[in-house]
């Protein structure tokens, strides 16, 4: 059986690894050497520099507003998204009415529910960005429209163009888009807890409530806690960059109000002619991530339930 | 579990009701039943509500792509005086939106095909043989899964522009590929190490070779992770947007995210909403189409990978 066995592997880890190593792991390397130089990008000289780049970004303004709107993006999204969708998970599985002496059951329509609310994650970020763009339109979009005709025509805000507003509208977008993922996610979680727990607590008297706090989320919790992980990682990366970027107008909103880490990067290597600056931004952020999983992961650490 | 130590679980009987519901007066808080009552009309009016909110605005897109400019402007609410088709074929030919199609059918063809290929490869042999480096090369790979992409497109747009891969069909597949591969890799090892080792061992020892007995036992085999992380990674790299706006700036070579957001910003200055829409839709619809039809497949290929 040890017959050709290396050959073997050889070659086929070979294309895979390759093609790997050139596009992304050399990269990652090159980007944290390139943090320590002068590169502009736009020509092949360049010297080593060393701190100098860090210490830029120590006083720079945007960097520090991008560092904030980050961290807001990877904390605050991920707990909005979450409890809605633990909520809406919750009510779909075991919100409905006891039928047939049955101890949990699910809403009627409830497959209604779990189809029509993944819809948006089968959609490509840049259009939902770009239909909400639309709906946020302060003259013409959906949004003010709507409100006009319930009445409330005074009330008409800029949306994206209002530098206290705009951030919201955008991370309202991103929870828009992805709690039917989770939703999804949490009800198959919720489907394999027996039900026998439920009707222990029942016949205890437990309440909804208290069934959803003492059984429902707990055995919940590597669930929980991996999608939070999954999610903060996309609102540090390529969703965000998405949304900003398209949603909001020039550099990142108005006065620099929407911009994250992840669009500086882009607008410092491409925009700015700032390549090595832009790699000791992406370093940053490459900290920041890891800081926030090793956190969660952290923080999150209970006992495993079995069942 | 503390709740159930106190009473004896998996009585198959049915549960009694415990409160009367006919009481005239009964408080919310006095049972069970009354409390779910409450709980119902609550969570049955979210549940509605953000079905609306979910299904609402991609009605009203659809909606607003048989509208002409004016229409549009005026009254965004109001159904359109008759369907205007002609927004969709303008859309269509005109604004590229045909060209966009095909490069991104062209691009996700590609490197789906490539990231199955050289991801079950990978796998096949990371979960099955034993090597010096084996769990090395392993969470190289996987490592992938938690860096910021925009790093590393830095430095690769300057290597892909070295070996003049930028802005070509084909770099823009490898490079799908390349990104592709972590998740795949970490997806289809774990599946490829459930799978029984004696339909592959009676392979070999009846004479066929490693490679033999990979394409025409295990691959098949595998079959239903290939379609679960096919899955994922169609709709990834589908829908993939800030890979080819790095890579990927050439007029000709645009994907459908691209082509749209270029098509949003010079519309400024055209003014051809109603066709702008009519791509939107045209661009949302396959997908919607395609989900709705392999909804079961889709979910359970898009949630696997988290619950791992």
């Amino acid at each position: 059986m040890q017959h050709g066995k290396y050959r073997f592997i050889v070659g086929f880890l070979a294309a895979p690894l390759a093609l790997y190593a050139l596009f992304v792991l050399w990269p990652f390397v090159q980007s944290i050497y390139y943090s320590f130089t002068d590169w502009t990008g736009l020509s092949p000289d360049f010297s080593m520099v060393g701190f100098d780049n860090y210490a830029r970004l120590w006083g720079d303004d945007v960097f520090w507003k991008s560092l904030r709107h980050s961290l807001l993006f990877a904390l605050l999204l991920p707990v909005v998204t979450i409890g809605l969708a633990l909520f809406f998970a919750f009510m779909i599985n075991v919100g409905g009415r006891h039928r047939r002496g049955a101890a949990v059951s699910g809403v009627r329509g409830s497959s209604f529910y779990k189809i029509a609310y993944f819809f948006p994650q089968v959609l490509s970020i840049a259009i939902v960005a770009l239909l909400f763009q639309f709906a946020y339109n302060p003259e013409s979009g959906a949004i003010n429209s709507g409100l006009k005709a319930i009445g409330l025509g005074d009330v008409q805000p800029l949306w994206l163009g209002d530098p206290d507003l705009a951030l919201w509208c955008v991370m309202a977008v991103l929870v828009w888009s992805t709690v039917g993922f989770f939703v999804v996610l949490f009800s198959a979680g919720m489907a394999s807890i027996p039900k026998d727990f439920y009707e222990a607590a029942l016949l205890d008297g437990a309440s909804r409530i208290t069934t959803f706090f003492r059984i429902t989320l707990p055995l919940l919790w590597d669930t929980i806690q991996s999608g939070w992980v999954y999610m903060g990682i996309l609102a540090l990366g390529a969703e965000s960059f998405a949304v900003v970027q398209i949603m909001t107008t020039g550099p990142g909103g108005p006065d620099y109000s929407t911009t994250v880490m992840v669009l500086y990067v882009y607008q410092s290597a491409f925009r700015d002619g700032a390549a090595a600056y832009a790699t000791t931004i992406g370093v940053a952020l490459l900290v920041v991530t890891l800081a926030f999983a090793a956190v969660v992961m952290k923080l999150g650490r209970r006992e495993r339930l079995e069942y | 579990m503390k709740t159930t130590e106190t009473s004896p679980a998996g009585t198959a009987e049915p549960l009694p009701h415990v409160v009367r519901t006919d009481l005239p007066g009964a408080k919310p808080k006095a049972g069970k039943r009354g409390d779910g009552r409450i709980l119902n009309v609550f969570s049955h009016g979210m549940l509605v509500l953000w079905a609306f909110m979910v299904v609402m605005p991609l009605l009203w897109a659809v909606m607003t792509s048989f509208k002409d400019d004016n229409a549009i402007f005026s009254s965004p609410w109001s159904l359109p005086d008759r369907l205007h088709f002609e927004n969709w074929s303008r859309a269509w030919g005109q604004a590229h939106m045909s060209d966009y199609f095909l490069n991104t059918v062209l691009v996700v063809a590609g490197s789906l095909a490539g990231t199955l290929l050289l991801g079950s490869m990978a796998a096949y042999v990371l979960a099955r043989f034993d090597f010096p480096g084996n769990r090395f090369i392993y969470f190289l790979f996987i490592g992938g899964m938690s860096f910021p992409i925009m790093l590393a497109l830095v430095p690769l747009f300057y290597v892909m522009n070295n070996i003049q891969l930028l802005n070509t069909i084909h770099g823009l597949i490898l490079v799908y590929i390349a990104y592709s591969l972590p998740f795949t890799v970490f997806f289809l090892t774990a599946f490829f190490r459930t799978l029984p080792t004696s339909v592959a061992e009676a392979a070999l020892i009846d004479g066929a070779s490693h490679t033999r007995t990979f394409f025409q036992v295990m691959l098949p085999m595998a079959k239903p992770g290939l379609i679960s992380v096919g899955i994922f990674n169609f709709l990834g790299q589908w829908n993939q947007y800030m890979l080819p706006t790095v890579l990927n700036t050439e007029q000709e070579n645009k994907v459908l995210s691209q082509g749209l957001v270029q098509l949003a910003v010079s519309q400024g200055y055209k003014g051809d909403w109603s066709g702008l829409f009519a791509g939107l839709v045209m661009a949302m619809l396959p997908v919607l189409a395609a989900y709705v039809v392999f909804q079961r497949q889709v979910v359970a290929g898009l949630t696997a990978g988290a619950l791992k």
